[in-house]
């Protein structure tokens, strides 16, 4: 069975989104978009489900500050409670005031750094990937929809020749 | 706590009164701090003058004074002092929650008018549909002012022992009253300089905010954009002159009723408390005016941002409150953490209780960015600020002035209902005087579609 797919060539982000309006109406599937820039409005318009990011970096965060305040509490508290200057180490939340910088900073260390890695991963970018450009204009001035041909090879490509694309290719993809 | 363990070098090495039981013991040292009240015993006086630092902690370790016990005192004059002192604290009660409740409500629409000079300065463009709101809210300041204005005068008039450096004799040499510490800030703090110096500030401040709406109203008639600009320039200049007056004033009102006590970030403190109220009110009005129907160009977009400011000033605040509480607390040094030590004593459950209100509830509910659209969250959220942020106010004046005496009751409550209903009788009858959407703002088209 063949694998082909369309690409749309467009030069204008907003023809860009019409033409995604356009197509997601006719019930073609896009497959992939490639834009050399965040286009506003693009995923909404893509239909694609919203980002769980910011619920991973909260967990993250969770977690920093559970770990800062073990930490603490373990050194500070439970290992060797010290007189260090007559801070009073007889319990967590006697002393705790000192250790809100260490709660916050971890907090944030393990938010952004955790959340970061997360993003890499799930979006699997990393050194020494090969790159999966479809066309290299896609990283400077061209915008660049991808869709998946099913024996309507024809219908298609005049569709998208009448949605302002400045080149419609069919590709054999393997 | 364990601060107080920390205190104690201190003062145990004080020369320690004589006390008959515990509960007199006390009485007698907060006596000593509060000299203008004190109609006490020359031993305590006396003390006051040679050691007045150590004088003013006393009344935090008055256990640790109990046992040394050297010079005998006759019972009866410190029971009578102790009388006097408690006397004066009941005395305060009515008083200082007129002064919490009004202080509180005169500085929200105060914030809602920074929050205001900001947009404007800043050029945005969410927020000038929202400028009427605004504009509404300071409709309460000029009314708030003189309100207040007339209960400092009564307070220089001794109809009241709120600011204690306003006492008879307090910086009189050799007056039973004297103080050595107040009677060196009284350069600074005397009630002519003072008074001078608030009308100063709220003259200022209803300046600004009246011409500010008259040349918004104007602009709406207008045939070009110097009354925008005039308004650019004027916002610029009152800000410049509002964080000046706004620190000095946070000194003046708030800070002098402990007046030997001092901090630095204290005017960065009071401001971020009260501009997240008045952005708060700002949304909670908005929502509310919404919902019946008179913003029509107001959108989800323009409420999600007000509530970003919520949350973000909310951080704000905390930061300074608990920048300011760390410091103290972790260097210790005795003149300075009596402040915190009255305050977890003696009001533990509002001190962190405000922190709770203020910081942990908003921060949790108000991270999620559906739920700043939803307006039960932003109301239900707003109402915990504003609470928590009058238990703020609460936390700063009543140490100083009614101390262990406090307890939110009759005259608490009813103050906050009187200016409560005053506010929102001002500030709906202001809304009412001019359309709600202004016309020829050049950032009203892009705010009207605002969208996030």
């Amino acid at each position: 069975m063949s694998n082909k797919v369309i690409y749309a060539i467009y030069n204008d982000d907003d023809i860009l989104m019409d033409a995604v309006k356009k197509t997601r109406a006719a019930h073609h599937h896009i497959e992939d978009v490639f834009t050399p820039f965040p286009v506003h409005g693009l995923d909404k318009a893509m239909g694609l489900a919203p980002t769980r990011l910011a619920i991973c970096s909260f967990l993250y965060g969770l977690c920093g500050l559970s770990f800062g305040t073990w930490m603490m509490n373990y050194i500070m508290i439970q290992d060797w409670p010290q007189d260090i200057g007559g801070k009073p180490s007889f319990s967590y939340i006697e002393n705790m005031p000192s250790f809100v910088p260490i709660m916050f900073e971890e907090t944030v260390f393990f938010a952004a750094h955790l959340m970061v890695i997360t993003f890499y991963m799930r979006s699997r970018l990393w050194p020494f990937k090969e790159a999966e450009n479809p066309d290299v204009r896609t990283t400077d001035d061209h915008f660049l929809m991808e869709v998946a041909v099913n024996n309507n090879e024809e219908e298609l490509v005049s569709f998208f020749e009448k949605t302002g694309a400045v080149e419609v290719k069919v590709i054999e993809k393997h | 706590m364990k601060l107080l363990i920390l205190l104690s070098a201190t003062e145990v090495a004080t020369e320690a009164h004589a006390h008959a039981t515990k509960e007199e013991s006390h009485a007698v040292a907060e006596v000593a701090h509060d000299s203008t009240e004190a109609q006490t015993s020359t031993a305590v006086v006396k003390d006051s003058l040679a050691t007045p630092v150590v004088a003013h902690e006393t009344h935090v370790a008055t256990e640790a004074h109990a046992e040394a016990g050297e010079h005998k005192v006759d019972a009866h004059a410190e029971h009578e002092a102790h009388l006097k002192h408690v006397l004066h604290q009941l005395q305060n009660k009515p008083w200082a929650a007129l002064y919490v409740a009004c202080i509180f409500f005169m500085l929200v629409s105060l914030g809602v008018l920074a929050f205001y000079a900001i947009q404007q300065v800043a050029q945005s463009g969410w927020s000038p549909v929202l400028f009427r709101v605004m504009q509404g809210i300071t409709a309460y300041l000029p009314v708030g002012s003189v309100i207040f204005f007339v209960i400092l005068i009564l307070c220089g008039l001794h109809f009241n022992h709120l600011f204690v450096w306003l006492g008879e004799g307090v910086t009189e040499k050799g007056h039973e009253n004297y103080d050595a510490i107040i009677a060196g800030k009284s350069g600074y703090l005397n009630f002519p300089f003072w008074i001078i110096r608030a009308a100063i500030f709220l003259i200022g401040w209803n300046l600004y905010r009246h011409y500010s709406r008259k040349n918004c109203l104007a602009q709406d008639e207008a045939n070009d954009d110097s009354f925008y600009k005039k308004n650019f320039k004027m916002s610029a200049g009152f800000l410049v002159f509002f964080i000046v007056t706004e620190s000095i004033m946070s000194w003046d009102w708030i800070m002098s009723v402990d007046p030997h006590w001092f901090s630095t970030l204290f005017g960065w403190y009071v401001f971020a408390s009260f501009l997240v109220s008045g952005v708060t009110t700002i949304c909670l009005i908005t929502v509310y005016l919404k919902s019946k129907g008179y913003l029509e160009h107001v959108n989800t977009s323009h409420v999600h941002d007000l509530a970003k400011f919520m949350f973000g000033f909310s951080v704000f605040w905390t930061y300074l409150w608990f920048s300011q509480f760390m410091l103290i607390w972790y260097a210790n040094i005795p003149e300075e953490v009596t402040y915190f030590v009255t305050r977890i004593q003696q009001y533990n459950l509002p001190f962190f209780g405000a922190v709770v209100m203020n910081f942990l509830f908003p921060v949790l509910i108000l991270i999620n960015t559906d739920f700043k659209r939803i307006s039960w969250i932003l109301v239900m959220a707003g109402v915990v600020i504003l609470l928590g942020h009058y238990i703020d106010f609460f936390n700063m004046i009543m140490p100083g002035t009614v101390g262990d005496q406090w307890f939110i009751g009759v005259s608490e409550i009813a103050s906050v209902l009187f200016f409560l209903g005053l506010f929102i009788y001002v500030v709906f009858t202001a809304l009412t005087k001019v359309p709600l959407l202004a016309k020829r703002n050049p950032f009203i088209e892009e705010s009207k579609h605002f969208h996030y």
